[in-house]
């Protein structure tokens, strides 16, 4: 039944709406309740009538109240749904579901999410089955209850992916032979397979087609020509002109994610393509990891960048030119060549463009180094640089790497090298030979022309096998690699230029230098290169066009990654290889966006759909909040909310209050809100006040008396100094925020657990911005801090991560000794003998005529001692002392001067080296004088 | 040796009884003393010679007067020879009767006390000044006649943490000392006969004093609605009304036409009769009946 907008789902429950009438009368007809109140006066009332023999009648706002909350009980139990769906639109049955799933449809996925959700609880109420199919992962369709899939729906978002045609086939083949109606919820793009599993669907029942009317775009891979990025768009429907803007994203150097640049772009009329130029300085653009459309949160919108982005910077390191040479015959000229293009040259000299950092340095014909040089060049391969060299006849010709191994030659050289097909030799020059399956040259087609006369030659050595990567067709090592650290250094066993080959002058040269990762390539690789090649995905593209990392994902071969379709098995992202990152995107280069084209049979809708709005919550609520009001009111008409009748009140404001907390108490978790409001209180107790602090240790009776020490110590300095500390605080280490505390007093007790790493680093920072502790083995030092006692032994296991500096026993002219009363030694409850503080400088000399050395930097960060002094200063709550220290008199001054020591030392952690700078008041006296 | 002595009650549970009736007297006792100390005391000398501590007049030694009334001293100075007076003090017996009855352990608010709390505290502080100024106090009825010592107000203390049963407390007019002062402290809603009795038999013996009404803020504006059963204190009384609020207006009616009568009564019997609320100040109410006693003496 429906009435107007609103249906209903059990209409008959509204006949009860014709029994309020009787319910109006009865109300009506029965009085409040009489309140039994206590009152003296009572003597002065007997006697008195009432005026009027009938009650107080409930009035009638309040029964039209009453009446309103039974009406909303009723309309709200009867079910009322707003906009409910025609049923004859509907149909009964299973309903299919379908959905594209690809990344085209991610963008609208909130959208569908809601409209499958309003089809899923519509079909719950007609009672029909349903199930989920989504193309880019098919399953066969399981028709359950529609509200167990309403909850696995987040289950079914889009993948970075479109569906294939085999996704296509096996959707088909999964599908079963019963009747079913199906919603179809396209992406708008056209692929193949689409028609026959259109026809599949339509033998089995109606097809409605849900299609956003907002074409999907996509960004092809971005290539690289004349130093700009080539920046191409792609749209499905040849509307008018369009505007678009392309980001660049990237990390900037302080690594946060931003937009580095912006392209604005143009679809001209009718247009299905556009392409921009984006040209950013290569350090800009080595920054860049993706670039997308902006506004469209699609993977197919996403495009990201790989090693091709990035331009190396390569330094050319040549013999000094003696002489004028051709330019033909420099080394240096061949490598220009090779290089220029892809890659940021500098040249100079060693000392100058090591500071620079470079990726790749290029030694060519530089035997003999300097020892800095060589040191410092080492440094910067362990680092992770690669080292280039190139033989030539001065390395011919040295002695370098000749008896030993060279660390910055992979290989032994022999003396001379050897000539082999020239003038004065017999043999034919040699070709190089096919490339291992191990060498990075792995897959290069080596050119028939290139031919090697003349070459340096390794001494044949255990490690050799190992270290060639190219050889001669004679087996002799033309190229050699050895690792250094986390670089390596490569040895051309021939010259850079032709002079001994014809090498560096055909095209092999150039992707040799480019598998070497010298220079990065400018075109994508095909998928012969990468045969037999293992590439591991590092990060992954999100259908929303997010980048996230992988995880453990098992690598892809070479020859799929670039051809395969997308899959869950081939997901699109960067892939790592052997010496270089790929990106594998969405689109492809030869991509293209068409729209969907369906028979006109069909029913296309939009994917906005007026929802149905149960309203029975809301009318269920509403009664609720009527009937708290005539509660209210109940109790206002009463007397027991207003006048004197107290109860009434608090009862009434209990009530109001209860309700308003309620909904409240179940939004806001409280216990971590009071936890929080704990901390902050302990922040701001510690922070308004000087506070004292001592660690906890575990073992009760240790830390109350470090409290009652600290306490004892707090009373002295406020009757003593102008120092007035609070209450002493306790602090663990694990959980507290020890910036707060200017000293902290750490007893040793031998089963206290050793702090966690956290703890230890929140530690030295703490002692590196200024904080001291005072450790206490409270043994009166009995081992000497060595480990012959349980504390020291426990006292070196807890000291042993913290950064603390070298120690000295307390010097006789420390500022310790000073800095309030002028002490000798500091006992505790023990008379320990020693006390360490942080050592002086060694530069710190006793001038003529001063009493102190000159040492006026710095509060020692810790004092290590053992006379347990906080059971010297311990008092209980009425300032007696808790423990004895001594015997009679002596022991009472023996206390007295622990308790100086402990001012000296609070004195010392506030006022830092204050009256050691006192050393210079003569100086400043004299200085004023004149 | 010990030898098993039969006792009837538990002397754990004595004391414990014991201490908890005693621990409601030093606060009351405190807070009369500090109520009493608000107020500064002068002696009130008879202004005429005779038997006192306080010097009155030196007079010419007359025929008969003993010789050792003579004082030498004043009459070294002169040839007459002089006798020293002293300046006649007597002591007043200020009787008290305060209502200990149920109705008048009722407060209508936290933030007020109850009127019997009000009531024993403005007895014990007006005992507390009269002892000091040299008056003897006591109860009316057989219990506690008047006596001066200072022991007397533990005792009044005491007698003020017992309570009656009873709903409405009517006077005690027993034992009352003739020409003797007397204070009576009630919210006087009982019989009002009662009260006429002991007034009456009080003006025959020539004693007169002030009659203090207490009443909650309740009692005066009758702030009730609705359908309300009233009940006394003590449980004994009720009525039901349907609308509370009609009533007040009658019952305010019938309140004035008390106390018109009971300061009726007391203008016919020489008394003064006294209205205090417990939302008012216990301090102005002690000087008011410290006053209206004090007055009859000069």
């Amino acid at each position: 039944m429906s009435l107007g907008p609103i249906g209903f789902a059990a209409p008959w429950l509204l006949i009860a709406l014709a029994a309020l009438p009787i319910l109006w009368l009865l109300l009506r007809a029965v009085p409040p309740a009489p309140i039994r109140r206590r009152f003296p006066g009572v003597a002065l009332l007997l006697g008195l009538k009432d005026e009027e023999s009938v009650s107080d009648r409930t009035p009638w706002w309040l029964l039209l109240l009453r009446m309103l909350a039974v009406a909303a009980v009723i309309i709200g139990l009867a079910g009322p749904i707003l906009n409910p769906r025609d049923e004859a639109e509907t149909g009964g049955g299973p309903l299919l579901i379908v959905l594209d799933g690809s990344w085209a449809a991610a963008r609208d996925w909130d959208t569908s999410a809601d409209l499958i959700d309003g089809v899923l609880a519509e079909a719950g109420r007609q009672g029909r089955t349903a199930a989920l199919l989504r193309l880019t992962a098919p399953e066969a369709p399981v028709f359950r209850a529609a509200e167990t899939w309403r909850s696995r729906l987040p289950g079914f978002s889009p993948r970075a992916w479109a569906p294939s045609v085999a996704d296509m086939q096996a959707a088909i083949a999964a599908l079963p032979e019963t009747g079913f109606d199906t919603y179809w919820l396209s992406d708008g793009l056209d692929r193949d397979g689409r028609g026959d599993l259109l026809n599949a669907l339509e033998s089995r029942g109606r097809v409605t087609i849900y299609e956003s009317p907002r074409p999907a775009m996509g960004l092809k891979p971005v290539v690289i020509e004349d130093g700009a990025l080539q920046v191409t768009a792609l749209r499905p429907l040849a509307l008018g002109p369009q505007e678009i803007t392309v980001q660049a994203m990237g990390r900037d150097p302080s690594g946060t994610m931003r937009t580095l640049a912006n392209l604005p772009m143009t679809f001209e009329d009718g247009a299905l393509e556009t392409t921009a130029a984006l040209s950013l300085p290569a350090e800009l653009r080595a920054r860049v990891t993706h670039l997308s459309i902006a506004g469209l949160r699609t993977a197919g919108a996403t495009t990201l960048s790989d090693d091709s982005f990035r331009r190396r910077e390569v330094a050319l390191i040549g013999t000094r030119q003696e002489g004028e040479t051709l330019d033909l015959l420099s080394p240096m000229h061949y490598l220009r060549k090779a290089l220029t293009p892809t890659v940021d040259l500098l040249e100079g000299a060693l000392s100058d463009i090591l500071p620079a950092n470079p990726d790749v340095i290029v030694l060519a014909d530089v035997a003999t180094l300097s020892e800095l040089e060589e040191e410092a060049l080492f440094e910067w391969a362990d680092q992770g640089g690669m080292l280039l060299r190139f033989a030539g006849s001065r390395l011919a010709a040295s002695d370098v790497s000749r008896a030993a191994e060279d660390p910055l030659l992979p290989v032994r050289l022999r003396a001379g090298g050897r000539n082999v097909g020239g003038a004065m030799s017999w043999g034919e020059p040699k070709t190089l030979a096919s490339f291992d399956a191990t060498s990075p040259f792995n897959g290069l087609a080596i050119p028939d022309d290139v031919t090697v006369s003349s070459q340096v030659m390794a001494q044949p050595d255990p490690s050799l096998a190992d270290r060639v990567i190219a050889r001669l067709t004679d087996g002799t090592p033309l190229v050699t690699r050895k690792p250094i650290g986390q670089g390596q250094v490569v040895l051309f066993h021939v010259t850079a230029n032709a002079e001994w080959s014809t090498l560096p002058l055909s095209g092999l040269f150039v992707q040799m230098l480019e598998r070497l990762s010298v220079s990065s390539a400018t075109t994508r690789p095909e998928a012969a290169e990468l045969a037999g090649t293992m590439w591991q995905p590092t990060q992954l593209l999100g259908p929303t066009g997010r980048i996230g990392p992988a995880g453990t994902l098992p690598g892809v071969p070479g020859e799929r990654l670039i051809d395969a379709p997308l899959g869950p098995d081939l997901q699109p992202g960067l892939y790592q290889g052997p010496d270089s990152t790929l990106a594998r995107n969405v689109l492809s280069a030869d991509a293209v966006l068409r729209p969907t084209q369906w028979p006109a049979r069909l029913r296309i809708e939009g994917l906005s759909r007026i929802a149905e709005q149960p309203l029975g919550g809301w009318l269920l609520a509403l009664a609720l909040a009527l009937l708290t009001i005539d509660v209210l009111a109940t109790l206002a008409l009463s007397g027991r909310l207003t006048g004197r009748a107290n109860i009434g009140v608090k009862s009434g404001v209990a009530g109001v209050l209860l309700a308003l907390a309620l909904p409240l108490a179940l939004l806001q978790p409280d216990a971590v809100r009071a936890q929080q409001g704990d901390e902050t209180t302990r922040s701001i107790a510690a922070t308004s006040e000087v506070v004292l602090a001592h660690v906890l240790t575990g073992d009760p009776e240790v830390d109350d008396l470090a409290q009652a020490g600290l306490q004892g110590l707090g009373q002295v300095l406020n009757f003593r100094t102008s120092v007035e500390p609070a209450e002493p605080m306790a602090v663990n280490l694990e959980t507290d925020e020890l910036a707060f505390f200017p000293f902290l007093y750490w007893p040793i007790a031998p089963d206290q657990p050793i702090p966690s790493a956290e703890a230890y680093q929140k530690l030295n920072r703490y002692l590196r911005t200024g904080g001291m502790i005072l450790f206490d083995t409270r043994d009166a030092d009995v081992a000497g801090f060595g480990t012959a006692s349980p504390n020291g032994r426990k006292l070196q296991a807890l000291a042993a991560p913290l950064d603390i500096p070298a120690l000295e026993p307390v010097p006789e002219d420390h500022v310790l000794t000073r800095t309030f009363y002028l002490l000798r030694d500091f006992p505790g409850r023990h008379m320990g003998r020693n006390v360490w503080v942080e050592a002086a400088p060694p530069d710190a000399e006793l001038i003529d005529g001063m009493p102190f050395r000159n040492l006026n930097d710095g509060v020692t960060p810790v004092v290590i001692g053992g006379n347990d002094w906080a059971a010297a200063w311990a008092v209980d709550g009425t300032g007696n002392p808790l423990v004895p220290v001594g015997r009679g008199y002596g022991g009472e001054r023996q206390r007295e001067i622990a308790y100086r020591f402990g001012v000296n030392l609070i004195m010392h952690v506030l006022t830092g080296n204050y009256k050691s700078d006192q050393v210079h008041v003569p100086a400043l006296l004299d200085r004023l004088g004149q | 040796m010990s030898q098993a002595r039969p006792h009837t009650a538990d002397p754990r549970d004595l004391r414990e009884r014991a201490e908890s009736q005693a621990a409601g007297l030093p606060p009351l006792l405190a807070r009369a003393e500090h109520l009493a100390g608000t107020i500064l005391l002068g002696e009130h000398g008879r202004r005429r010679a005779g038997l006192g501590d306080d010097f009155w007049q030196y007079r010419p030694a007359r025929q008969g007067d003993p010789a050792r009334w003579i004082d030498w001293r004043r009459s070294a100075r002169s040839d007459e020879r002089y006798v020293r007076e002293r300046e006649w003090q007597i002591a007043q017996s200020v009787m008290l009767w305060v209502d200990q009855a149920a109705s008048m352990r009722f407060s209508s608010d936290k933030q007020f006390p109850e009127k019997s709390e009000r009531a024993r505290l403005l007895a014990l502080a007006t005992a507390i000044l009269l002892i000091r100024g040299g008056e003897r106090v006591g109860l009316t009825g057989t219990q506690l006649p008047p006596r001066r010592a200072r022991n007397q107000i533990q005792r009044l203390a005491e007698f003020f943490s017992l309570s009656e049963a009873g709903d409405y407390g009517a006077p005690e007019h027993r034992g009352m000392i003739p020409h003797a002062r007397a204070l009576f402290i009630s919210d006087f809603l009982g019989d009002m006969d009662e009260v006429e009795l002991a007034l009456t038999k009080a003006a025959d013996r020539g004693i007169r004093g002030l009659l203090l009404q207490v009443l909650d803020p309740a009692e005066e504006s009758f702030p009730f609605q609705g359908r309300t059963i009233f009940q006394s204190v003590g449980g004994t009384v009720e009525h039901e009304t349907l609308k509370a609020g009609d009533l007040r207006s009658r019952y305010l009616a019938r309140l004035a036409e008390r106390k018109d009568r009971l300061s009726a009564l007391c203008r016919a019997t020489g008394w003064q009769y006294q209205l205090h609320h417990t939302d008012r100040s216990a301090q102005s109410a002690l000087l008011t009946v410290y006053q209206a006693l004090d007055r009859g003496t000069a």
